[in-house]
């Protein structure tokens, strides 16, 4: 029976446990390499830049002087930007997905769309920079404008949306769906009051990673021009004038925390590098802020929708 | 109605609520039904027994038309439901109207994640009924129909899936009801239940049938013959045998069907 078998098992098991052994040094070897350079770059980071956060760097403009610059255009323009994303982009990408999920018959048309969305999701921002260069800015005439930047960070945040919809979606067990009909309700009361719902929590998941993603990007935005010095505000949205809304700011001219960060870190001599510190500080709290959203609502999720 | 084919004439039901006439089906090219007829009496309890993949789940979902949910499927055939005579499969029948005469109760209980109350009114709000009265005199009817009301009755607005294995399934079969449709259909409910559950769904099924006529598709040979008061034997997408429960568990007259129900294959 055991002549494969050594005659020594302890030997034997000793021998296979080094094989884990390593794995394991191996693998936390792994993981302190990847978290150990970001907590390094992150604090080098946080060290240079958090004496310069203060309400004065936060409500100034872009200056010559170090002393007196400030992130005030670029929150506001980062701001305005990601609102003109969400308003185009989740409403466009929500529905897409519904519609490939729920509605659209399964045919070659539709699978071909499928894997173009899937793969836009990887394709290069700067591509997307491209395409709104010539779409929004020449051949539509918007200008190197707050709408076109939002238009374009809404195209680039559209398929991970999409997918990231999609996968909420398809996670509604099918005896919840049938469940629905088999009481005569029709598919889209089965979607608004069941689906949908039941999802919710995993699409503004999807969304808010999508919006986090593009807060950072800097790519497109410089290809459609975006400026790193402006020292005034977009028009403001509310008047005190009949019809008291304006949207004469969607055609401002704008910057975005991350340009402003590379804008400081590109100009010669140690002055600004704090300011850019501090900036990429800001960013990264509010792209974490963003994730952390996005966790506690999935976490949510968990916990509130159970079958 | 279709009395002159019937191996048993005097074993045709006298009164019917429904009958499939030549009712195939075919999943894209795979046929899964063939030329099945077989009469559903009215308020009483068919069973459609067989082995795993024997088509008796399709054949039931064909009565409500669940299987125009999914693309490639095709029905041919008639099913008539009674008293008007309406071929439910015909292609100006919108599903539906289908599945507002005849409600469904799965296999795997499937509440809703909402509230007990919510569960059991769905049906009702799905038609438009918004009145409170209405809607609370309709939920508590249902509830009590499927002997679920004194158990659930101080927390109508807890959630359907604190509720156990049995309970649940139940409130399903309530939620079903709660629209009074003419026919229920049953998809092996009582497979993931334990046995006390199954006890209960079982004197459930037997009360109920006298207000709504029951199709019930089960694996449990003894539950058919527990309950049912017909029996159809279904073998490879084909009808084997159809009769009286009594007689069919008794003195089948097909070899195959005495093979299966003394468990010598299946």
């Amino acid at each position: 029976m055991s002549a494969q078998s050594s005659p020594h098992p302890h030997a034997s098991i000793a021998r296979r446990k080094i094989a884990e052994a390593l794995f394991k040094v191996l693998g936390l070897c792994s993981l302190a390499i990847a978290v150990g350079t970001l907590v390094l770059l992150f604090g080098a980071l946080l060290f240079e830049g958090i004496t310069r956060i203060d309400w004065q760097f936060l409500m100034s403009y872009p200056s010559r002087h170090a002393a007196q610059a400030g992130i005030l255009s670029a929150w506001v323009g980062s701001t305005l930007i990601m609102l003109v994303t969400a308003v185009v982009g989740i409403p466009l990408g929500v529905a897409a997905a519904i519609y490939l999920e729920e509605y659209a018959r399964k045919t070659w048309m539709t699978e071909l769309i499928e894997v173009t969305v899937t793969n836009l999701a990887g394709v290069p921002s700067i591509i997307y920079g491209l395409l709104a260069l010539g779409l929004f800015v020449y051949i539509m005439g918007l200008g190197e404008s707050i709408l076109v930047a939002g238009l374009t960070l809404a195209l680039l945040t559209l398929p991970v949306v999409i997918v990231t919809t999609r996968e909420a979606i398809r996670a509604i067990p099918v005896e919840i769906r049938e469940a629905a009909y088999a009481l005569g309700a029709t598919k889209w009361q089965t979607l608004t009051h069941h689906v949908l719902p039941y999802s919710v929590a995993g699409i503004l998941t999807g969304i808010i990673l999508a919006l986090s993603r593009a807060i950072g990007e800097t790519a497109p935005l410089v290809t459609i021009g975006a400026l790193t010095f402006i020292a005034f505000l977009p028009p403001a949205p509310v008047t005190t004038h009949p019809p008291y809304l304006s949207f004469d700011w969607l055609l401002s001219p704008f910057t975005v925390m991350p340009i402003q960060m590379f804008g400081w870190v590109s100009r010669p001599g140690e002055d600004f590098i704090g300011n850019a510190a501090a900036a990429g500080v800001l960013l990264v709290g509010m792209t974490l802020t963003m994730n952390g959203v996005a966790i506690y609502l999935r976490y949510r999720m968990r916990k509130q929708v159970s079958w | 109605m279709n009395q002159l084919d019937s191996p048993h004439p005097q074993d045709w039901p006298k009164s019917l609520k429904a009958e499939t006439r030549a009712l195939s089906f075919s999943y894209g090219s795979r046929l899964a039904l063939k030329n099945l007829s077989i009469p559903v009496s009215e308020y009483q309890i068919t069973a459609l027994i067989g082995p795993s993949g024997c088509g008796k789940s399709t054949f039931l979902r064909c009565f409500n038309r669940m299987h125009d949910l999914y693309d490639g499927n095709r029905y041919e055939g008639e099913i008539l439901l009674y008293p008007d005579s309406r071929n439910i499969l015909a292609s100006e029948v919108d599903p539906i109207e289908v599945r507002m005469r005849v409600a469904m109760v799965f296999q795997k209980p499937n509440p809703f994640p909402k509230s007990i109350y919510e569960n059991v009114a769905y049906g009702l709000r799905v038609r438009g009924t918004t009145e409170r009265q209405v809607l609370d005199e309709k939920v508590e009817q249902a509830l009590r129909s499927a002997a679920l009301w004194d158990e659930v009755k101080d927390r109508l607005p807890a959630r359907a899936t604190s509720l156990s294995g049995g309970q649940q399934q139940r409130l399903c079969i309530a939620r079903a009801l709660a629209t009074d449709p003419e026919m229920l259909l049953l998809d092996e409910p009582t497979s993931a239940l334990d046995p006390m559950a199954t006890a209960s769904i079982e004197e459930l099924l037997l009360d109920l049938k006298s207000r709504v006529t029951i199709l019930m598709v089960t694996h449990n040979m003894q539950q058919a013959a527990r309950v049912s008061d017909w029996t159809a034997f279904m073998y490879l997408g084909e009808l084997v045998e159809f009769g009286l429960t009594k007689q069919l568990f008794t003195t089948p007259s097909k070899k195959q069907t005495e093979d299966y129900i003394t468990g010598r294959f299946g």
